[in-house]
């Protein structure tokens, strides 16, 4: 077991400009479930290929443990890359093909059998043991196939998109499998997904990462309930919050002919260069469907109804947001999303009137796009997620 | 209607693309041996060719299409891709996987048939020779394979060795130039997949106990050490200059490598000079060939042929004859016809230049029980009446069994049965099957019957609530596997 410390550690590759990763910092704990998440291009996959030794570290450092592995032959680094794609031998007993590649390594005979027993027992396949892979099933195979990393007993386990070619079903069983099972181990693990939903739902911590740099490092919960700047609050969640950049005035924000007001020390936040708009989120749930005159209600013209059985969300316009000032604005097109009684659900072109509940809101400076709401956002969605 | 990206053949349309793959009709199916996969792979009869069919996610078939492209353009040897096939629904509304439809390669023979039929001693190690060859040019090119194995290549017949080809692209990635990390962590995967493989043929006693699998391995790792060195080393040399870069350029050659860019730098002490071979391509012997006589053949083939070539050209003339001109007229009084002389029947058995290294290698032994030289036309005449209709058809090797080969074990999916009952492995032996020749001696044995029903067992059924196996058919399946092992136990026992 080991800690893995990125010390500003950056990609650049031959011939471009900008890094690949850059200046990454990050400290991963102990036996702790890292998931780097971020769209693609963000430099994710590359953060991990530095760890696993197959990209090279241009500046800065990388640690497992006490050990520099900067500049360390992949073999020799103590890491396992997992693949969930292995091959199994048909031919081969369940312990020969957990097995087999601890002979490569020169592992003696007892010691081989030893650890195969120790992880069939973690995994459930003991009694496969002496059987051939086609005695299991789907997902029996798919354990040994973990298998193959976890006799190797490395100090970390990298898992780069491990689920990308499941079907939707597999893929959330294997997700839940996967993450009970690294907490049974408690090897450290740096998992590498694009799914935010993969992210919330498997890490112990989260870091987001855009256009190689890291954007905000958190438990699923500080992820959702405060995120640090515009990119991370529309990232994480789903359905996504809602953002869009509206002009303040006297503490209100202008949205549409309504005013919604602003907490006051969120407003004491705001600074000269955002030129008197805020980019204000608001998550799907934070809604509540309330009469026209409600002060700081605003109307949602409906256009799509999804309805998820305990759920239903309207995909409807916002009023246009009115943001003068500001050289870039998030969210122009007036699309947003709340969340409904799937009970008492209006109809495609009806209009309903929202507001947002007190202490729900997302507040964004407009000129730098970080948080100045000074508070976190607890909603009901944001209590299913681990603290 | 699905949808077909890739190909500019619109019959593609006309393949069952509303039935899973794993179900379609026996008829469209070709029975050729393959490797492992983690997918439903399938061989497909359209029109004169065979296709292979790979069920996958929509994301990955688009990806490996265009990474099998990419790899196609700078020339490196792998599979044609076809199409992606996307929008597939049944009938009654269900979406299939998509799949990626790659052109089989002619004559090229999974390891897998490799071992099926005697082993030759030796041919492992140049399979392993083979797929080192292939990862070092892969690696030239920037591609990191990511699962490299004997089941992800196929190999073809080059001369007395083999040409490995990639055909599974899913895992890899391009860059502009590779890592040490990445080759040495692709050396890595390669060495244990490869010792995994042989592992499960001597399970299955298709490969001899004697066989060191760590061996091969370690033959695999030193192969590509040495190779990539001799490609890609930087030498600083301090007198003689000319001759040493000229020395160095002629290995390269030799190993079948043009060296299209070399760096030359003067050392800091300006007495000797540093060079690395900067751009070096794979097919030096095969682009000669080819240039003197149009012939498109394999690297190996083409050093044996030219070969040929160049002792003709010396008994001929002394040597004094323009290359172009001998080489056309060795084209059209050697080699056009001795490959003509084999029925037509027969051409399927292999490549044309295949068989042209296969006489001058029957005309060696010839001339060597003889004690004189053979002419050319009566070895080939000996070769054709006598070697040529032993050897198994290769053009489109059909394996041992239908069932055996088209058994899949994915890692993953839950499919449906994988148990077969067990035939006589000869009987769909294909040797009189492709094709109406040769017509079986009188005295040998009938020709064997061809069966293409499945073996394969309906899966046991399985609880729709908890995917438990129903537990009167897991005793109906225990029982009978414990009538197998009697069986097998009474038969050890002498009975």
């Amino acid at each position: 077991m080991a800690t893995v410390t990125y010390d500003k550690a950056s990609r650049i590759y031959p011939g471009t400009e900008r890094p690949a990763v850059d200046q990454l910092d990050l400290q991963i704990a102990d036996g702790e479930f890292l998931v780097l998440v971020g769209p693609s291009g963000c430099g994710k996959s590359t953060s991990l290929r530095m760890l696993a030794g197959l990209e090279d570290v241009d500046k800065g450092a990388i640690f497992v443990g006490d050990r520099d592995v900067t500049h360390v032959q992949p073999k020799d680094r103590d890491i396992a890359m997992v693949f969930q794609s292995y091959a199994l031998y048909p031919h081969m007993t369940v312990a020969d093909n957990m097995g087999f590649a601890l002979k490569i390594a020169k592992v003696d005979k007892a010691t081989i059998r030893e650890r195969v027993e120790a992880a069939a027992k973690i995994l459930d396949l003991t009694e496969y043991l002496d059987r051939k892979p086609k005695a299991l099933s789907g997902g029996q195979r798919q354990r040994v196939a973990m298998g193959r990393a976890i006799v190797r007993q490395p100090q970390v386990f990298l898992m780069d998109e491990p689920l990308s070619n499941l079907d939707a079903k597999l893929r959330v069983q294997t997700r839940t499998q996967i993450a009970a099972l690294q907490r049974r181990l408690g090897t450290t693990t740096v998992y590498v997904t694009h799914d935010q939903v993969e992210a919330l739902t498997m890490g112990d911590r989260i870091a987001v990462l855009k256009d190689g740099l890291l954007q905000q490092v958190g438990t699923p919960r500080e992820m959702y309930d405060t995120p640090q700047n515009v990119f991370v609050a529309g990232f994480i969640g789903s359905p996504a919050m809602n953002l869009s950049t509206f002009r303040v005035e006297d503490g209100y924000a202008l949205v549409g002919d309504s005013k919604v007001q602003l907490e006051r020390d969120t407003v004491a936040n705001m600074t000269a260069d955002d030129k008197g708009d805020v980019i204000l989120g608001f998550r799907p749930e934070s809604l509540d469907r309330v009469a026209p005159n409600t002060p700081g209600a605003f109307p949602v013209e409906v256009n799509v109804v999804e309805e998820l059985g305990s759920d239903a969300f309207v995909y409807g316009t916002l009023p246009t947001p009115l943001a003068t000032a500001s050289e870039v604005t998030v969210g122009g097109s007036g699309e947003g999303i709340v969340r409904v009684d799937p009970r008492d659900v209006p109809s495609k072109g009806d209009t309903i009137w929202v507001s947002i509940r007190p202490g729900e809101q997302h507040v964004f400076s407009a000129a730098t796009q970080q948080r100045i709401s000074t508070h976190a956002v607890q909603t009901d969605a944001s209590r299913t997620l681990a603290k | 209607m699905p949808h077909i990206t890739g190909a500019a053949d619109p019959a593609l349309m006309e393949l069952p693309w509303d039935i899973p793959l794993s179900a379609w009709p026996e008829d469209r199916i070709a029975a050729l041996p393959r490797g492992l996969s983690r997918h439903v792979v399938r061989f497909v009869r359209h029109g004169g060719n065979v296709l292979a069919v790979k069920e996958t996610n929509r994301e990955i078939a688009y990806r490996e299409f265009q990474m099998l492209r990419e790899l196609e353009r700078m020339e490196t040897p792998c599979v044609h891709a076809v199409a992606v096939v996307t929008r597939r629904f049944t009938p009654t509304g269900e979406e299939l996987s998509a799949a990626l439809v790659t052109e089989h390669l002619a004559f090229s023979l999974p390891y897998r048939a490799l071992f099926s039929t005697a082993l030759r001693k030796g041919t492992l190690n140049r399979l392993i020779d083979a797929l080192s060859v292939l990862l070092v040019r892969l690696h030239l090119n920037g591609f990191y394979w990511g699962d490299v194995s004997l089941s992800n290549a196929l190999f073809r017949r080059d001369a007395s060795e083999f040409s490995a080809y990639l055909v599974d692209a899913e895992t890899g990635d391009l860059h502009e130039t590779l890592t040490d990390g990445q080759r040495s962590y692709d050396l890595e995967i390669a060495t244990t997949n490869i010792i995994g493989e042989i592992l499960d043929l001597q399970a299955n006693e298709d490969l001899d106990e004697g066989i060191d699998p760590f061996a091969i391995g370690e033959r695999l790792e030193s192969k590509y050490g040495k190779l990539w060195a001799a490609l890609t080393e930087t030498e600083t040399f301090a007198a003689n200059v000319p001759f040493k870069v000229a020395e160095r350029v002629r290995e390269l050659n030799e190993l079948g490598f043009d060296v299209g860019e070399l760096d030359m730098l003067s050392t800091p002490d300006g007495q000797g000079l540093r060079i690395r071979p900067k751009v070096v391509d794979a097919g030096f012997h095969s682009r000669r060939l080819m240039r003197l006589t149009g012939l498109d053949v394999q690297e190996n083939q083409a050093r044996r042929l030219l070969n040929d070539l160049d002792e003709f050209r010396a008994v001929r003339s002394g040597g004094h004859d323009d290359e172009a001109f001998a080489a056309h007229e060795w084209l059209t009084s050697i080699f056009e016809p001795t490959v003509r002389a084999v029925p037509r029947d027969l051409r399927g058995k292999l490549e044309p230049a295949q068989v042209f290294h296969e006489v001058l290698d029957h005309r060696w032994y010839l001339a060597e029980s003889a004690g004189k030289d053979v002419p050319m036309p009566v070895a080939t005449a000996s070769y054709v009446k006598h070697v040529l209709p032993l050897r198994p058809d290769e053009r489109a090797v059909l394996g041992r069994s239908l069932a055996e080969m088209t058994a899949e074990l994915p890692a993953l999916t839950d499919e449906v049965g994988t148990e077969f009952e067990t035939r006589d492995p000869f009987e769909n032996d294909n040797t009189y099957a492709w094709g109406e020749v040769p017509a079986p001696e009188p005295g040998t044995e009938p020709p064997p019957t061809v069966r293409r029903a499945t073996t394969r067992v309906p899966a046991p059924e399985r609880s729709p609530l908890s995917g438990e196996i129903d537990e009167r058919h897991q005793r109906a399946a225990d029982a009978a596997e414990a009538e197998e092992d009697e069986a097998a136990a009474s038969e050890e026992a002498g009975f």
